[in-house]
Formats: C-alpha cells, structure tokens, sequence
C-alpha cells in the first residue's frame, strides 16, 4: 500500500517540452510502472504532437477527458507556475505535483486562496519540492528512483537531498519505504507535514514515519501536536538548522509573527514532547527508526 | 532583496502614506545643503544602512542648528555603525537621510509579514511602537494585534478602522489611520515584499498620522516583473562573497567557524553543517551548490570558500541522485588542482556511482580523506581543523 499514488495513477506533465521537463520525464517514464503512467504532457502550442510518444494536449482539460489523467506534474517556469497549478485544480485533477522552484509568494497566496474559498478538493503538493514516489510502482519527481526500496516506512521532508539520505539510510538498513512525500520548503505551499502524517496513519501499508523538518514556520510542531493525540504508528524526526545564523532572520516582524518559535531546538523540544523520537545527528535517522519498530 | 529606510519611504509616498520631508545624502556638504532647504529648527540625521537598530547604535541624531546637522553627519557618514543585527564588527555607513523634524506625540508600531500557516499576508500593530518592539512581543505578545488578509478583497475599511482602534488611534485621526494601514498593505502586495515595517508610525501633536521610519524587503523570486525594486539594489550593504557566489548560482552564507562545507540541497546543507557542530567543530560557511555540481561551480565554491582568512579545512558532502557520484569527483579534483589547494579536504559522497566516484579520488593522489557517512566526515574534517 502507499500513499497519494501507486500504479494506478495517470500523470499528465505540464513543461513537458521544457529541459527539465523532458529530462525527469524520461527518468519517471523508465522507473517501475511508468510507461502505464506518464500518458500526457501539456503544451498549447504543441498540442497533437507527441514526446517520445507521450501525446501532447492543448490543454489538462483536454489531457483528462482524452487520456484519463487523475494527477499532474508541474515543470513550468516559475512565472507560468501559478497559472498551471490553476489550471490542474479547475481541471479537478485528484492530485497536482508542483516541482518548480522560484514562485513568487504572492502567486501562491493567491492560487491557494482560490482553491479554499471553491472548495477545490484537488490535492496540491508543493511547490518547490522533490516530489513523490511509491517504491516499485510509480515516481512522479525529480528524486533518485534507484535509492529506495518498497517497504512499510513513510518518509516526509520540506527538504530534497536531504529525504534521499534518510531514504538511503532505510534502504541500507533494509526498511523499504511506502511512499516517501518531498512538500517543499517554500512559505506558501500545499500539502504540510500534518496531512501527510495523517495520510500516512490511514495507510494499512505503513507501520512508522521518518518526518524531517527544517527551521522556520510552525508545521513542524502542528504536527507533533496532533501526531501527540491522534498517530497510531511511531514518528521519528530530525529538523535541520540547529546551527542557522539568528541573524538571517526577516527584521522584527519575522522575530514577532513566530513569537521566538521556529527554532530547530524549540521543534526538536516540542516534537520529544508530544513522543516523537528526534535525533541531532543525521545519520542516525535510520537506526533511530528502527529502533522504534514494535 | 533590502532597501533602505528613504527608499522604503519613497515607495510608501506613492502609496499614500505620509513621510517626512526627507533628501537623501552622501556627503556632509550634501547633507548641508538639504538641511538649509528642508529648513529648521529641528532635523534629524539617520544613517542608512540596511541592518536595524541604528538609533540604539548611534546612528541617529537629533540636530537643533545647521552646526549641529554638519557634526552629526561628519560623525556619522563613515562610521561602523555597529547594531544587534549587523554583527560585531558593524556596517560601514555610506549614505544619509536627512529629514525634518516631527513632533511626536505617540510612537505606534505597524508591520506586515506573510503568515505560512494562514497562507495570508499578516498585518501586525500595537500601540508600544519604537525601539524595543521585539521586546514588546516577546514579553507582552497580547500588545501585538494581527489582521490576516484575504488576498481577494484587501484590507477593508472595517479591518484597519479597528486594528486602529486597538492600537489607540484617536476618533479623529482614524481616517488617516485607515489611509495608511491600506497604504502600506497596497505597498507591500503590488511590489511582492517579503516584510513592510514603520516603527516608528508617528501621532503627532495636531492629530496626523506619519511613517518617521519604513523598513521593506521583497521577495527575490518576483523581482524579475519590478525592475523599479531592483534598481534601489545597494551592494555595498551585501557581503561580496555572497554576491560573487549568487553570480555562479550558488547559495552561500558566511559564518563564524573554521570548517567549509560544500552540499547539494539547502537541507542537506543545513544537516552537514549541524553534524559539524555536533561533532565539535564550528561551520566557516553554509553553500549549497543546487542540482548540477559542475566541475566550474565546485572550482568557483571552492574559491569562494578560500577567500576566508579563517578557513582551515573543507567537508564536501553530496548526495549523488540524478547527479553521478563520478561526475562530482572529477569536478572535485579538476577544483583542488585548479585552486591549488592546501587545506585539508574531506569528501562524502552517495548515491549514483558511488563507488566509481570514490575510485577517481583515490587515483587522483590528491590527499583527499574520504567518508561514508555524515557523521564520519564531519568527525574527519573536525580532526583535520583542529590539527591544522
């Protein structure tokens, strides 16, 4: 079992003319299921062409009704980014992969802001993020497939290279992995921590969580808190930026609206808190989790 | 990106807020000149650096007579205005404000930020504004109020009326209290800033409402559609390395230690440089050199690194995912040949290759030590400083 996908997910790829998009195209398409997978790419201006055989639409719309697609990966540049997570959402994609990195915060004020007030049930993960992967049967992103292993761990970061250590470390010691969640680390973004936890406590094919953090924000301890109530699997965390300079800090207000939180001490306290292990050390995220496998 | 205090000023003029009359200045003459136009009695000499806490530090003068607005600048034009948010060894200051003089009745505090739980931009304001707000919100954080906007309609005339109210505007000045909290929030949304501050925002005597002080900061990523933002760019007030490095890409912080670190990804990075401490060693820097370590990024990161006097080892720590562990190595080594480098050099890599990548290390007979592990690297490159 796994998480947000699994070999039945149908992917359009919006940029997939771009570089990028064409490059990490490739390396998902040739990752286990992926052929069955990546069905679309969208291009306007391409529409009715093809890349490598993956057909191309005027639109998601159109990638939808004519190829079933249930969820998107975003490529595209950060100032048509915005626009193209809109565009998945009114096409009421089940799912929307943002990996572009470099939006502008107002943007995704605003595209956020739409999506509650319409009450859009479209799942959006990122911006700015590494993106998803369930081992064995599908990778929708930019991370290494090869690393990971299927198995029973989730795994879920802000960060990119630093889940393909905690990943590769599960995989040395011979804990596949779920599905493994990258949710990005820009201001204003989808999916957090929380939703990915409580996502991961529903799934039957899970049995604990590796949850990394990094400073800044309060994501981190809303989901200790309610991990603390609600989780019924063992979480274990680490939370980057313990050497952080203070001085990097936004002025007074950034000081004022975290009220002194977001500290990775204050995380790493609040997270032992409410019983979930952390560690200072990051290569022992491995070892940690499995030392609290039951 | 910062700006400083006259530019933000600039800005929130357009925006209809009130400022004082204000000249820019570089030199004392400069200073003189703007003061004999702006006229007396009272001016006020500021320093502009881009860091905070200038008044505390002594960049801020009152000035009853033209002699006095003269060896006020002469002071302060050249200083190292020393703040808590500019480190110890202070900032130059290169420019001036001189503006006139207000008549301060009652010192408020305005701010805005956006708020990553609410996803909104967030307005704060409290009616204990002046130097020590960050003390107000640590001690009293009921004294801070916060309106989070809805991006759709703006601030409304209710919202900022209130927010008004709460901070002890009086009935009479609240128009004006509106005109400038709409102002600021205007401001802040249509230039993409980060951050908007007027501490102080000023009551004065006969009942207006203006901004003695403007802090703003914006968002980098949308700089690209605000060439009119980009062009108040001061890079005098920016640390040269962190410029020369964002010239090849790279993402690099100046830091106190002895040890560098070079990693791919910003978490990574963050997690190398904690390890480092962990193991009892202080970080030089934080670089993260992003998805393609090229053999020219790793040969430009390493000279960056070297241009610290204080620099006495390197840990590069990179997990090769899409990049080849191979790749990276031979960038490494084209890097330490092309520097000439002398320190010692700690190298982890994982991923993709690695074994290969570790190979070319070794055959370069170059004295890398290698590691399997953060922790392992980061105790190695810890031994190494300490014996260097």
């Amino acid at each position: 079992m796994s998480i947000l996908i699994d070999k039945n997910t149908r992917v359009v790829t919006q940029g997939i003319t771009g570089k990028t998009g064409q490059f990490h195209t490739r390396m998902c398409r040739d990752y286990a299921n992926g052929r069955n997978c990546f069905v679309a790419g969208v291009n306007p201006k391409k529409a009715g062409e093809d890349f490598e055989g993956i057909p191309i639409y005027g639109s998601v719309k159109e990638a939808k009704e004519k190829a079933g697609v249930n969820a998107s990966v975003i490529y595209v540049p950060p100032a048509g980014a915005a626009a193209a997570i809109w565009e998945a959402v009114e096409a009421d994609l089940d799912l929307v992969i943002c990996i572009t990195e470099g939006i502008p915060v107002r943007d995704m004020i605003e595209v956020r802001d739409r999506m509650r007030k319409q009450n859009r049930r479209t799942i959006l993960v990122g911006p700015n993020c590494p993106g998803v992967i369930t081992p064995d049967e599908i990778k929708i992103g930019i991370m290494p497939g090869h690393i990971h292993r299927k198995g029973r761990i989730g795994v879920v970061s802000r960060s990119g290279t630093l889940t393909y250590e905690a990943v590769g470390q599960l995989t040395e010691l011979g804990l596949g992995q779920s599905s493994a969640v990258g949710i990005g680390g820009d201001p204003v973004n989808g999916l957090k921590h929380i939703d990915v936890l409580k996502l991961f406590n529903e799934d039957p094919g899970t049995d604990a969580v590796v949850m990394i953090g990094e400073i800044g924000g309060g994501d981190e301890e809303v989901a200790a808190q309610w991990a603390k109530e609600h989780m019924k699997k063992p979480v274990v965390g680490f939370i980057a930026g313990v050497t952080a300079p203070p001085g990097k800090r936004m002025g007074h207000a950034g000081a004022i609206i975290s009220g002194g939180k977001g500290t990775a001490q204050e995380k790493l306290a609040v997270m032992e808190a409410c019983g979930i292990k952390t560690t200072k050390n990051p290569s022992e995220l491995g070892s940690l989790l499995k030392s609290v496998l039951r | 990106m910062k700006i400083h205090e006259y530019q933000g000023k600039e800005i929130l003029k357009k925006y209809g807020v009130p400022v004082p009359r204000g000249v820019p200045c570089f030199s004392v003459d400069e200073a003189m000149d703007a003061a004999k136009t702006l006229g007396g009695p009272v001016w006020v000499v500021k320093a502009q650096i881009h860091a905070g806490g200038r008044g505390k530090g002594g960049g801020v003068k009152l000035a009853r007579s033209l002699d006095e607005v003269k060896s006020h600048a002469a002071a302060i034009l050249g200083m190292q205005l020393k703040t808590h948010q500019t480190g110890p060894e202070g900032q130059k200051v290169r420019r001036l404000l001189i503006e006139e003089g207000a008549d301060i009745k009652k010192e408020l505090y305005v701010g805005m930020v956006v708020d990553r739980a609410t996803q909104r931009v967030c307005l704060m304001a409290s009616s204990e504004g002046g130097m020590d707000i960050e003390e107000v919100a640590a001690r009293t954080p009921e004294k801070i109020h916060k309106v989070f906007i809805d991006p759709a309609r703006g601030l409304t005339d209710a919202e900022a009326d209130d927010v008004a109210v709460k901070i002890g505007v009086p009935a009479a000045s609240l128009p004006q209290a509106r005109a400038v909290l709409q102002g600021l929030y205007k401001a802040f949304w249509e230039t993409d800033a980060s951050l908007a501050e007027i501490n102080p925002l000023i009551l004065t005597g006969d009942g207006r409402v203006v901004a003695l002080d403007a802090k703003m900061n914006f968002d980098a990523n949308a700089l690209y559609r605000h060439p009119e933002i980009v062009a108040m760019r001061d890079l005098d007030e920016e640390d040269p390395a962190e410029i020369e490095a964002s010239k090849f890409d790279l993402s690099y912080i100046q830091l106190d230690g002895n040890i560098g670190c070079l990693v791919n990804g910003a978490g990574l990075a963050m997690a190398t440089m904690d390890t480092i401490k962990l193991f009892g060693g202080e970080p030089a820097n934080f670089l993260d050199v992003g998805g393609g370590a090229t053999t020219e990024k790793v040969t430009e990161a390493f000279k960056i690194m070297l241009r610290n006097p204080k620099l006495q080892a390197i840990l590069v720590n990179i997990f090769g995912g899409i990049m080849r562990c191979d790749v990276i190595a031979e960038g490494v080594v084209a890097a330490s040949r092309a520097v000439g480098l002398k320190v010692p050099l700690v190298v982890r890599m994982k991923g993709t290759n690695e074994d290969l990548g570790k190979k070319i290390l070794k055959d370069s007979g170059l004295p890398i030590i290698s590691a399997d592990t953060m922790a392992e690297a980061a105790q190695k490159v810890v031994a190494a400083a300490n014996k260097a």
